[in-house]
């Protein structure tokens, strides 16, 4: 590639998304080879320890479904503790994923093809992980149907008017959604699978050939055919973003709709929508930092992704601080002596430990991203992603918990201690998730492999052309026939 | 035993995005209308070369949308207003304002499934048996190579004059793509068509 065919994008003030001079067939290599090659030794550990994990969640559920919810450590007045926290938490961190793929698509943010593919595949586990929550919680799991609008033997309906069926709703479509825009978004990179598989030999080539093409659905990268899909993606991207805003929104009704001091306020659906994106891009950063290492993916997720989710995350860690402050002086000035004590309780309470940590974790740690060098550290980037997942896990186990322990009447007052089971079922659904995150990076393209090329110079078609224009300025003799 | 083969279409292939754009622009203007180009991702401006009408995966999202808040609507008014009506807080069976949050998801939802769906169907897709993928060049569409292909159904298709013009079009080969056709079928299709070979 010659100097020339670079000059346009520099002169114009842009920025390489990938390596400079990165060709197609690089993009191809770099993301396919990941899952044609022979896990790393790593890989390995990893799934085993995950997957331990994941037994441990199932055994966990197993003892809970045998002997009742009564093995958490849930009771008057902690009815609601570590489930919900964990469920809140996990929705939260998929809805980074949604954010990378559509809104950042509207917004025509080209740098989010580098990590959407990833971040869309950890929304759809954290998803599952949330489900989970609300599913095991309802006691007598056999009858979890009955949330559904489905004709049961008593002839009874769900009753619409509450915000926790409506969460229901929420989440279950944004599951759906969620999963139908990650598969869209693969079709064209299987059909890349597939072709790259006609010429393997043996078993793993047939076996290759038959999923890949299977679920390829046939995609030849017809013209006629990216028209429609490209409409289709700017439609599901355009469905997604006022999706992802409702399903927060929907979540904070869960508690913003009950007369509780502590939840009974109007910041909470933008409280929790911020925080929802803040602790999902800590989740991407985290796994980013991770198999762009270990899988040699520095050349198409480079450091500039990086520091752009940190921007982000210091603008949504802000916010989020904002919000904790607001809170206080809407207890204050409110008058309201139930909601005051609540937000002292909150701080200056039994569970001070928690609130400090979240503030510490949530309001404090993103700060560093102010500078430079600290943003672009990968270390630094690294540590304090861990740190904000921590923080906004403690952030909703604080709501939850600080609001719900000390009722109206002294006599109602407790302090929520959780059991083994409790520990042993969030820390299962961690394995769960890196289970299947561990099997989507060996078997899926990682990385939205059309999307990234379109967006390389060369993808343009007037690309050449304007070398050819150049070439022509810098009086440069052309070839004959050209 | 021989199959036997008829010709599927022509296929041209270039090495950038460039080239095919303007190949698709001279193939539309020759008259052709039975033609493609296939490309790894999808090219600006491509679109209007082809001079390919609006997408209409929008209507069908649209009505797909349209049926999602209405039937959430409908299903609330009836299970809650009229079949069982549920006396929560005093509140009526029915209201609008709380239902607005399901109508919404419900919306969504469908408009969702319309949107993909509705992209399958229009692209006729799934389809795993399309001739181009009888030829071994056409593998590297998914990769880093550029495609013109002319359907032999074109009623403009003829294989030296299609061929003479895509080889004019800057294409690194231009190859003719057959597919095997059954033996009963073979006869009808070939007498039919009149370029059975």
């Amino acid at each position: 590639m010659s100097a020339n065919e670079k000059a346009p994008i520099k002169a114009i003030g842009e920025v390489y998304l990938t390596k400079e001079g990165m060709t197609f067939h690089e993009v191809s290599e770099v993301v396919c080879k990941v899952t044609e090659n022979k896990a790393p030794r790593n890989w390995w550990i990893a799934f085993f320890i995950a997957s331990s994990f994941t037994g441990v969640l199932g055994a966990a559920i197993g003892y809970l479904f045998w002997q009742g919810v009564g093995v958490w450590g849930n009771n008057a007045p902690v009815y609601w503790a570590w489930d919900i926290t964990n469920f809140v938490w996990w929705i939260g961190i998929g809805h980074a994923g949604t954010l990378i793929s559509a809104v950042l698509f509207i917004f025509r943010q080209k740098w989010r093809t580098g990590i959407n593919r990833a971040a869309e595949a950890m929304t759809i586990f954290a998803v599952i992980c949330a489900l989970m929550f609300p599913g095991i919680h309802v006691g007598r799991v056999w009858f979890a149907y009955y949330m559904f609008p489905f004709p049961n033997q008593m002839a009874l309906w769900p009753n619409f008017k509450s915000p926790l069926i409506w969460d229901l709703f929420a989440v279950s479509t944004y599951f759906t959604v969620s999963l139908l825009f990650w598969y869209s978004g693969l079709i064209p990179d299987l059909a890349l699978l597939r072709d790259r598989a006609m010429g393997m030999l043996g078993r793993v080539g047939k076996i290759r050939r038959t999923v890949y093409g299977a679920l390829a659905l046939g995609w030849r990268g017809s013209n006629r055919h990216w028209q429609n899909y490209e409409r289709m993606y700017l439609i599901l991207a355009a469905l997604s973003t006022p999706l992802v805003l409702s399903v927060h929104s929907v979540v904070s009704f869960d508690f913003a709709t009950s007369v509780l001091p502590g939840w009974h306020t109007t910041i909470f659906p933008p409280y929790f929508v911020a925080g929802a994106i803040f602790s999902g891009f800590a989740m991407v950063m985290t796994l980013t930092v991770i198999t762009r290492a270990v899988y040699g993916m520095k050349s198409v997720i480079t450091i500039r992704h990086l520091e752009l989710m940190n921007k982000i995350m210091l603008l949504t860690g802000s916010l989020v601080g904002y919000a904790y402050a607001m809170e206080f002086f809407i207890a204050a000035y409110s008058g309201n002596p139930y909601e005051k004590y609540v937000f002292m309780n909150r701080a200056f309470g039994p569970y001070k430990w928690a609130y400090w940590t979240m503030i510490t974790c949530n309001v404090i740690s993103p700060q560093l991203f102010w500078f430079k060098r600290l943003r672009t550290s990968i270390p630094v980037m690294f540590a304090v992603s861990i740190v904000i997942n921590i923080g906004m896990w403690f952030e909703r186990f604080v709501i939850i918990v600080t609001s719900l322990h000390r009722d109206f009447l002294p006599s109602s007052w407790g302090y929520y201690r959780p059991t083994l089971v409790d520990v042993a079922i969030y820390s299962g659904t961690l394995g769960f998730f890196f289970t299947c995150f561990l099997l989507f990076i060996r078997w899926v393209p990682m990385v939205a492999i059309a999307e990234v090329k379109g967006v390389l110079p060369e993808a343009d078609p007037h690309a050449a052309e304007e070398t050819h224009d150049a070439k022509l300025e810098d009086g440069a003799a052309l070839a004959p026939g050209e | 035993m021989m199959t036997k083969k008829r010709t599927a279409l022509l296929l041209a292939k270039y090495d950038t995005p460039g080239q095919v754009l303007h190949a698709a622009e001279k193939v539309r203007k020759a008259g052709y209308t039975k033609y493609d180009v296939h490309s790894p991702f999808p090219i600006h401006g491509m679109d209007a070369a082809m001079g390919l009408p609006d997408s209409r995966v929008g209507w069908i999202v649209f009505f797909s949308g349209l049926t999602g808040v209405s039937g959430a609507y409908l299903m609330m008014w009836w299970m809650g207003g009229v079949d069982y009506p549920l006396v929560v807080g005093g509140k009526p069976g029915f209201t609008l304002p709380s239902s607005v949050p399901i109508m919404f998801e419900l919306m969504v939802l469908l408009s969702a499934f319309g949107a993909l769906f509705g992209m399958l169907h229009l692209n006729r897709l799934p389809r795993h048996h399309h001739p181009v993928f009888e030829s071994e060049t056409f593998r590297s569409a998914t990769d880093d190579k550029f495609f013109v292909s002319i359907e032999a159904e074109d009623p403009k298709f003829d294989v030296a004059e299609t061929k003479a013009l895509l080889e004019g079009t800057h294409a690194v080969v231009v190859e003719l793509v057959e597919e095997p056709v059954e033996e009963e079928h073979a006869q009808e299709h070939g007498a039919d068509e009149g370029y059975h070979l």
